[in-house]
């Protein structure tokens, strides 16, 4: 019993931190209906962002508080990513404006690419560290109730934590914001919100950010627990069935489908994979999302789109 | 003044319909091939063989599958890297449990075996489109690498998936020097491509553009949407799966799942859209393109006394592609294809600019 509780919680910690990163996948389908492939590459350069400027900034500027330059990272890092996202604005979707869907999804393909290309010519290829002072040691607690205790890894809690924080706080700037609200409008009705004066291009530029900073807050969780290297980017593939599964539409969807796959990775490896030969991790996830679109394609709490043929 | 069609009448259907109606086409087509069979052969050196011609043949018999299901039929795949890796495995069990059996029914058969993976998992387009089909493709490609890798009996007790075949031979001739493997893949490539190009124009063509351009309206004037898009799936499926074949038997000669892992499939994904979507010219430009630009990046800084290093160079390719894919989406969404047609266009009325 405690090590089925033990693979529960790590699977929901793992979920959290595929939630985190779903999360900028929706924002982005939510403001402009584009379904932004990109995401993963978006949390491998701003991880890589982050690492190299905490250690460059220390360098250039001769002091040595890890505080300071984390500091100093984290905004220079928000600064280059509110800068990819305008250009990406203005180089990419500005001129693919009323395309349809398949193309939009290419053309973050190519950003995907791009970006991971750009991002290891100007900060480097080999594994950095972000060190922003997690704790490393793991928890151990309820060790009277079980046999040996629950162990619990304080990193996934605190990642999990600030997860939850985000998604608060996310939730605060679309509801009470007229920036929100604006987003809210576009998302709603391109072409109505363009009616009434809320300027587009602008608005796309901020969801842009907005997916920068969530992308940027998942590359420091995960660049501190794993270390920042390419292999991110394919922990960024989990996130896409998890908005298949949670609705592509719905924050909460996000929260729920990462919790229901995380947990559901984890227990499945665990109690499935010997009997299958183990490493189903990998394919876990799409499958059941795959089998999830045939029952109900529109996901857990997605707008039903009523267009089928 | 040379490439006029002034003078050129139909005066049957038939001559009408020809794959290729201004003669200057047929007479350039005619050198290509010539040139193809003859002249290349003699001159290319080894290298040139084993890491530009064949690897570039192969591509572009994968892009034309991927393209008839992405460019004619409008249903994007991500896992074509998955239907490559089933026709290269079917069409090794084939090889080494069936005594005997002739390398092309292999091949062929591994095919097949594509065709109803691909048909499997191309049940889902039927509910859904676009976004969420790209991940019921990339759950076959993740699935497919895993079955490869984990299912013993798959690759006959090999470990960790990797398998070889040699003393391969066709109708008695054996397939060992690369000149050999060049011209079996040549004739293989050029059998499909001109299947493929005859069946999008014929009626399922039609069918599947008419898919792609609009379903709703397509199913209104009776086009049945699950047999035309089952159909793009099995096509596709197979021109992959024979691919993937080839890509293991004649190009690897050894291979491990690795070999048609994800990247594989967005490769492939480019091609066609840099070379063009929906055009079967334009699945040859867009293999062509990718197999040597990368040779170009490794090569040419070389020349001018600036040598990238290896990361470099491939940091640098993926920032190159992704920026093509971009460009061409933006400025010319049908890819190197259509800057080809266009320059025809121009030939035709040379020297009047009307």
């Amino acid at each position: 019993m405690g090590f089925f509780l033990e693979t529960l919680f790590g699977g929901l910690m793992a979920g959290m931190l595929y939630a985190l990163i779903a999360l900028g996948f929706v924002l982005i389908f939510k403001a402009s209906g584009v379904f932004n492939f990109a995401q993963g590459a978006m949390v491998l350069f701003a991880a890589l962002a982050m690492a190299r400027f905490a250690e460059w900034w220390p360098r250039w500027l001769g002091f040595d508080s890890k505080l300071l330059a984390n500091l100093l990272a984290f905004v220079t890092t928000m600064a280059v990513m509110v800068a990819v996202a305008w250009l990406i604005e203005k180089l990419v979707l500005g001129r693919l404006v009323n395309q349809d869907g398949i193309t939009l999804l290419m053309a973050t393909l190519g950003i995907t690419y791009f970006l991971d290309g750009f991002g290891q010519t100007l900060f480097g290829s080999d594994i950095y560290k972000i060190d922003v002072g997690m704790p490393k040691d793991p928890l151990i607690v309820a060790e009277q109730t079980f046999e040996g205790g629950i162990l619990l890894s304080q990193e996934d809690l605190i990642a999990a934590l600030v997860a939850a924080a985000l998604v608060a706080l996310l939730a605060l700037f679309f509801q009470k914001t007229s920036t929100g609200r604006a987003l809210r409008a576009v998302a709603d009705d391109h072409q109505a919100a363009q009616s009434i004066g809320i300027p587009l291009s602008r608005i796309w530029v901020i969801v842009w950010s907005v997916a920068g900073f969530v992308a940027l807050v998942a590359g420091i969780i995960w660049g501190s627990k794993l270390g920042v290297q390419f292999s991110l980017s394919m922990v960024a593939l989990k996130a896409l069935p998890v908005v298949i599964l949670g609705g592509l539409t719905s924050v909460p969807g996000a929260i729920v489908g990462g919790l229901l796959i995380g947990v559901g990775e984890k227990l499945s490896e665990v109690y499935l994979g010997p009997l299958l030969g183990g490493g189903i991790e990998i394919w876990f996830a799409y499958v059941l999302a795959l089998l999830f679109l045939l029952v109900r394609p529109q996901g857990l709490f997605g707008e039903k789109i009523i267009d089928r043929v | 003044m040379l490439y006029r069609e002034n003078g050129q009448f139909k005066t049957s259907y038939r001559a009408d319909q020809q794959i290729f109606p201004i003669r200057q086409d047929r007479i350039a087509v005619g050198l290509l091939l010539a040139v193809a069979f003859v002249v290349v052969p003699g001159l290319a050196p080894e290298y040139t063989f084993r890491a530009i011609l064949i690897p570039f043949l192969i591509l572009s018999l994968a892009a034309l599958g991927l393209n008839i299901l992405v460019g004619y039929c409008g249903q994007i795949s991500l896992g074509t890297g998955a239907f490559m890796a089933v026709g290269a495995y079917a069409a090794y069990n084939f090889h080494v449990r069936v005594e005997g059996l002739p390398l092309v029914v292999s091949l062929l058969l591994g095919g097949l075996c594509a065709t109803g993976v691909g048909v499997l998992f191309g049940i889902p387009s039927l509910r859904i489109r676009g976004l969420y089909l790209a991940v019921a493709t990339l759950a076959a490609q993740f699935f497919v690498d895993w079955a490869f890798l984990r299912i013993r009996w798959f690759t006959h007790d090999s470990a960790s998936g990797s398998v070889s075949v040699s003393g391969l031979q066709v109708a008695g001739l054996p397939l060992e020097t690369p000149a050999q493997k060049y011209y079996f893949c040549l004739i293989t490539v050029l059998v499909f491509a001109l299947l493929a190009k005859n069946l999008v124009r014929g009626a399922i063509g039609r069918e599947w553009m008419a898919i792609r351009d609009m379903d709703v309206a397509a199913a209104v004037i009776g086009i049945r949407p699950v047999y035309a898009k089952l159909t793009a799936f099995a096509v596709s499926s197979f021109l992959v799966g024979v691919a993937g074949g080839l890509w293991g038997f004649i190009h690897l000669g050894a291979w491990e799942p690795a070999a048609f892992g994800i990247d594989r499939s967005f490769q492939l994904l480019f091609m066609v859209i840099i070379g063009g979507l929906g055009s079967i010219m334009g699945s040859f430009f867009g293999a062509a393109f990718i197999v040597v630009l990368p040779i170009l990046l490794n090569q040419v800084p070389g020349w001018f006394g600036l040598p990238l290093s290896t990361a470099t160079a491939s940091h640098l390719e993926s920032m190159i592609f992704g920026a093509l894919i971009v460009f061409f989406l933006v400025v010319e969404p049908h890819g190197l294809a259509r800057l080809w047609s266009t320059a025809k266009e121009k030939l035709r009325l040379w020297p009047f600019p009307h």
